[in-house]
């Protein structure tokens, strides 16, 4: 749906995108992440056509963002990161106004009115001015602007920027619902974000591609190995750590057992395969052959945000590190 | 041509929904009604002189009464026009708005083109508070109506230019301000221009002169359509409105 080919923009002095690649397949949901001044508005900025690329292309469903600007703005939803309102209009006339823009007009316009005003539950504001609508209202109407012309590709640039936890999660799940019909690309520098909605992830740094991947392999790559939470209770008698421990590092396969907690009779390990073993089956049979209950038995996800700081991290010196991942840790 | 006018439509609701379309009728409803008055109050007071005297020179509405009025429309327009174009596009570089605009599948022309039309329709509703006094005219007298709508057709030329200059303007700023006093000063420099054709006849001064958009007035406040003055008018509204075309695309190049 989206072809990006060695994209490169260049401002004055500094370069904002620097030979970016990447493809996204019809009706995905793509996460674009980066601290801020990655280039993630940049990039966006360029397939939505509103700035031109200095090298490089990009196609949207087939159509060259430089060569037809025209085909491409008619099948992209865009939401920059201030939802584009007039503050003096009614959220009603606001809607009819962008619908016009995007070439609806009559019954069909009407109808798509009410229908992305429904999906994005601003109905109830149908008639009030924009400029007295809270943040979050905004953001909706801003969304609902975006779909209005059910456009095949959506483009949202931090959707959940400045809204507050419960309208964070309300526009997660819309934009999560919007998911079947169109392909998201979506840009934020909060890393729970595209762990909760995304299936794909683009990570930028300082204008450059860092990774991309879906979200599950990320975490598989960066660990490179499986890591287990195992519990184990005793059956009778008290368990002794050591030995406990002992056992589970002979299992083959186990590279590294830590204990993470012990409480009452029962015992908290993470453990952590050789490269490219799987260890579940032989753990768990090493438990139970030494008579001991298993309680749990489930892989530990890698957070993004270690992927985040490994991936992006080399890169940056040290002090500027820091304030990156304090930006993404927010 | 349909997205023109979306966009025409768009900019008339944000004129008339805020005051300051009712501010700019009233104001200039007020000031040009006060000229109007004392004008009126002049050649009263001259006819009745001039009766007292004896002598029957030839009084002449059109001459003494709509000419000088229809010159000093565009005086007062001059006040106005920056008033009108300021916010075109400034206002929508600093909301951001300019964005959706930008982003939408309509072309750079048919934008500048609607937000142009809109701010020619204001003024024009600005001319038709002029015409109720010029009514009163018709009412009492017996004004000769031609070089009237000549008059009132190089009135719409000239702001037409000189809001097409502003419009450029506009695009150059995201602060209302600036691109208001910038107007202000780029539409009064064009109008004292003529002021050099007085002293000197050097090829620079008529060139000069020339550029003024007072010296194309004359034909038509004597109610004479002159085809070159039309042109000169029709020639900056172009220019300018190309101008802003160029200057937003170049935005989007430096961003």
């Amino acid at each position: 749906m989206i072809k990006v080919k060695d994209l490169t923009k260049r401002y004055a002095r500094t370069i904002a995108v620097d030979q970016i690649s990447f493809e996204v397949a019809r009706g995905q949901i793509v996460g674009f992440l980066g601290p801020n001044g990655a280039g993630k508005t940049t990039t966006m900025r360029i397939l939505t056509c509103f700035l031109p690329a200095s090298a490089g292309s990009a196609t949207v469903a087939g159509f060259d963002v430089l060569e037809e600007p025209l085909e491409v703005k008619k099948r992209i939803g865009y939401l920059p990161e201030t939802p584009p309102i007039y503050p003096e209009m009614e959220t009603a006339e606001y809607l009819k106004f962008v619908g016009q823009l995007k070439g609806l007009s009559g019954a069909d316009l009407r109808k798509r009115i009410d229908y992305v005003c429904e999906r994005c539950a601003v109905a109830d504001v149908k008639t009030k001015l924009l400029g007295k609508l809270s943040k979050g209202y905004r953001q909706r109407v801003g969304l609902a602007q975006a779909i209005i012309h059910n456009p095949e590709v959506l483009i949202l640039d931090e959707p959940t920027a400045g809204l507050d936890p419960k309208q964070i999660n309300e526009t997660r799940d819309l934009i999560k619902d919007l998911a079947g019909e169109h392909t998201i690309v979506l840009s934020t520098h909060i890393l729970p974000e595209v762990e909760q909605t995304c299936e794909q992830v683009i990570i930028i740094n300082r204008g450059k591609l860092v990774a991309t991947d879906s979200v599950r392999n990320l975490q598989a790559r960066a660990r490179g190995a499986e890591s287990v939470i195992v519990e184990i209770a005793g059956r009778s008698g008290k368990l002794e750590l050591p030995i406990v421990q002992h056992k589970l590092e002979q299992v083959s396969g186990v590279r590294r057992v830590l204990c993470k907690q012990e409480i009452d009779n029962r015992i908290f390990f993470e453990v952590e395969s050789q490269k490219g073993r799987l260890v579940r089956g032989e753990l768990a049979r090493a438990v139970v052959e030494s008579g001991w209950d298993l309680n749990e038995l489930r892989p530990s996800a890698v957070s993004l945000e270690e992927i985040f700081l490994q991936l992006t991290g080399t890169e940056v010196p040290a002090e500027e590190q820091k304030a990156s991942a304090t930006e993404v840790l927010q | 041509m349909r997205n023109a006018w979306i966009i025409c439509r768009k900019e008339l609701g944000s004129y008339f929904v805020s005051p300051v379309a009712y501010l700019l009728l009233t104001m200039f409803g007020v000031i040009f009604g006060f000229f109007f008055w004392n004008s009126l109050g002049y050649f009263v007071v001259e006819g009745m002189e001039m009766q007292m005297r004896g002598q029957m020179f030839p009084m002449n509405l059109n001459e003494q009464i709509v000419r000088p009025l229809l010159s000093n429309v565009g005086v007062i327009g001059l006040f106005f026009i920056p008033m009108i174009t300021m916010r075109l596009f400034a206002e929508e570089k600093r909301t951001g708005t300019i964005e959706l605009l930008a982003t939408s599948p309509i072309r750079d022309l048919e934008i500048i083109v609607g937000k142009w039309l809109a701010a020619l329709i204001l003024y024009s509703c600005l001319l038709l508070f002029t015409a109720v006094n010029f009514a009163f005219l018709f009412k009492y007298g017996n004004p000769d109506w031609k070089p009237l709508a000549v008059g009132y057709l190089g009135l719409l030329l000239q702001a037409g230019a000189l809001l097409a200059i502003g419009t450029f303007i506009s695009t150059l700023t995201k602060n209302q301000i600036i691109a208001g006093a910038a107007t202000f000063g780029v539409c009064l420099l064009l109008w004292v221009l003529e002021w050099v054709g007085g002293y000197e006849t050097a090829t620079w001064a008529r060139v000069l002169s020339y550029m003024s958009v007072i010296t194309h007035f004359d034909s038509f406040g004597r109610g004479v359509l002159d085809v070159k003055d039309a042109v000169f008018y029709l020639t900056v509204i172009i220019l300018g409105l190309f101008f802003t075309a160029r200057s937003l695309e170049s935005l989007r190049w430096r961003s």
